[in-house]
């Protein structure tokens, strides 16, 4: 049976991993390369690696730091921020990255899923968006939650998928860093929406709200930074947890 | 020991170099018939679509030279479906190495699957110190049938062929590259085939 995947999240600025609250005030958390080779270790399924400064001050994504860390993975291995062409997505997946998410220029430009579809497969491409509940409607927002657009998230997710996006990486920019859990209910609307799997991100505190978001959010794997890079929750002890409490994960 | 990577433009083949690396392997990825019939282990990877594939794979007239090989051959994800009769991907007609049909996943599943699944039913040397159940990595939308070739099965709504071998051909549809130390095992288990 296939599982529920856990995925830590490096968000990398300048070299280092760093964490925000709400997506502003990022605090540094560590060398990325240890922290890869200990998630590895503890289990983790999956590893996403996000360039946070790359849509903002446009400068290249570390291709050195990618290739030290996928040198050392034996797990899949997704690497975004600030993709704009098939050109990037070549650099990105020759420094051993397996997919690539894009968020911003995605929005910008739609045809881009297709055209990195078209040449990569859709496995490869995997679709992020930032979204935010306004007024009781979920909106997506860019440039690393900074710009509010006009598309509610569940139109852009549906477009998303039928231009080519093999999976969703879904963020709550209301639950992001609060350590309060998932945004259980659009991750639920989105994940019965869609035909590929999602990805829920934003608000892990605990184990219990991984658990709720893979069972009442119907959500295929759940990204997490900060209760993982400062130890609050082991990925050991958190998949423990949720094989106890019936949901499958790989053990 | 010579090692070759077909190359035939179907995705990214560098996490399967830095896999083999690990393992002190040091790879030729290569489109060059003569390389390719010269090497001792030859790995047929993939990620893409089949109907491209072929075709390159048939301006190169690499369809027959993959036919012809006797040193072992290990397929995988699209490899290992390039190496059936044929796919339902394009409806391509496929290298017909292994007599088996290539089928999309219908129904109510999310396509494609990505993530970790349990093999069981291992019967190939492939698997040599891999426990019945143990997880590896997925991502595909298309399926083999299990048959007589089938030599690991998974389970995603139906029961599938998660490997398969034929005389020297080996091929597995999860990505041992990318399957933790047990994937690096049946990497290994490979390269001590004699």
């Amino acid at each position: 049976m296939l599982t529920k995947r856990i995925i830590p999240c490096l968000d990398i600025m300048s070299g280092r991993t760093v964490k925000g609250v709400n997506f502003i005030d990022v605090k540094d958390a560590g060398n990325p390369v240890d922290l890869a080779i200990q998630y590895v270790d503890q289990g983790a399924d999956e590893l996403v690696f996000l360039d946070i400064t790359a849509t903002l001050d446009k400068h290249v994504l570390l291709t050195g730091l990618i290739k030290q860390v996928a040198r050392h993975l034996t797990i899949p291995f997704t690497v975004g921020g600030g993709i704009n062409s098939v050109q990037d997505v070549s650099g990105l997946l020759n420094a051993g990255a397996d997919k690539v998410s894009v968020n911003t220029s995605a929005v910008n430009d739609p045809s881009l899923i297709e055209n990195l579809a078209g040449h990569f497969g859709n496995q490869c491409i995997v679709l992020a968006m930032d979204v935010k509940l306004e007024k009781d409607e979920w909106y997506v927002y860019t440039c690393g939650g900074r710009k509010k657009t006009r598309r509610r998230a569940i139109d852009w997710a549906r477009e998303a998928v039928e231009r080519g996006a093999g999976e969703i990486l879904l963020t709550s920019m209301n639950h992001d860093g609060t350590k309060n859990g998932f945004a259980i209910e659009i991750t639920r609307q989105i994940s019965e929406l869609v035909n590929v799997p999602v990805i829920a991100s934003g608000g892990a505190g605990s184990m219990e709200h991984f658990a709720e978001v893979f069972t009442d959010g119907k959500a295929d794997a759940a990204l997490a930074a900060s209760v993982f890079h400062y130890r609050e929750i082991r990925i050991p002890s958190l998949k423990k947890y949720l094989k106890d409490n019936f949901i499958n994960v790989r053990l | 020991m010579k090692v070759v990577i077909i190359k035939y433009n179907a995705g990214n083949i560098c996490s399967l170099q830095f896999a083999l690396q690990r393992l002190g392997i040091t790879t030729t990825v290569t489109d060059d018939p003569c390389e390719i019939v010269s090497a001792d282990k030859i790995i047929f990877p993939g990620v893409g679509e089949a109907g491209t594939a072929m075709k390159y794979l048939k301006t190169k007239r690499l369809n027959y030279i993959i036919r012809s090989l006797t040193q072992p051959v290990l397929g995988i994800c699209l490899g290992m479906q390039l190496l059936c009769n044929s796919s339902e991907e394009g409806n391509t007609r496929c290298l017909g190495v292994i007599p088996q049909g290539v089928k999309k996943f219908r129904g109510t599943l999310k396509v494609p699957q990505v993530g970790w699944n349990s093999i069981c039913g291992l019967k190939s040397t492939l698997f040599q110190g891999i426990r019945e159940e143990e997880y590896m990595y997925f991502v595909h939308s298309y399926y083999v049938e299990p048959g007589e070739n089938t030599t690991a099965m998974t389970e995603y709504g139906i029961s599938f062929s998660a490997a398969l071998q034929k005389d020297n051909f080996y091929a597995t549809q999860f990505h041992p590259e990318k399957s933790g130390e047990k994937g690096q095992l049946i990497l290994q288990n490979f390269l001590n085939l004699t």
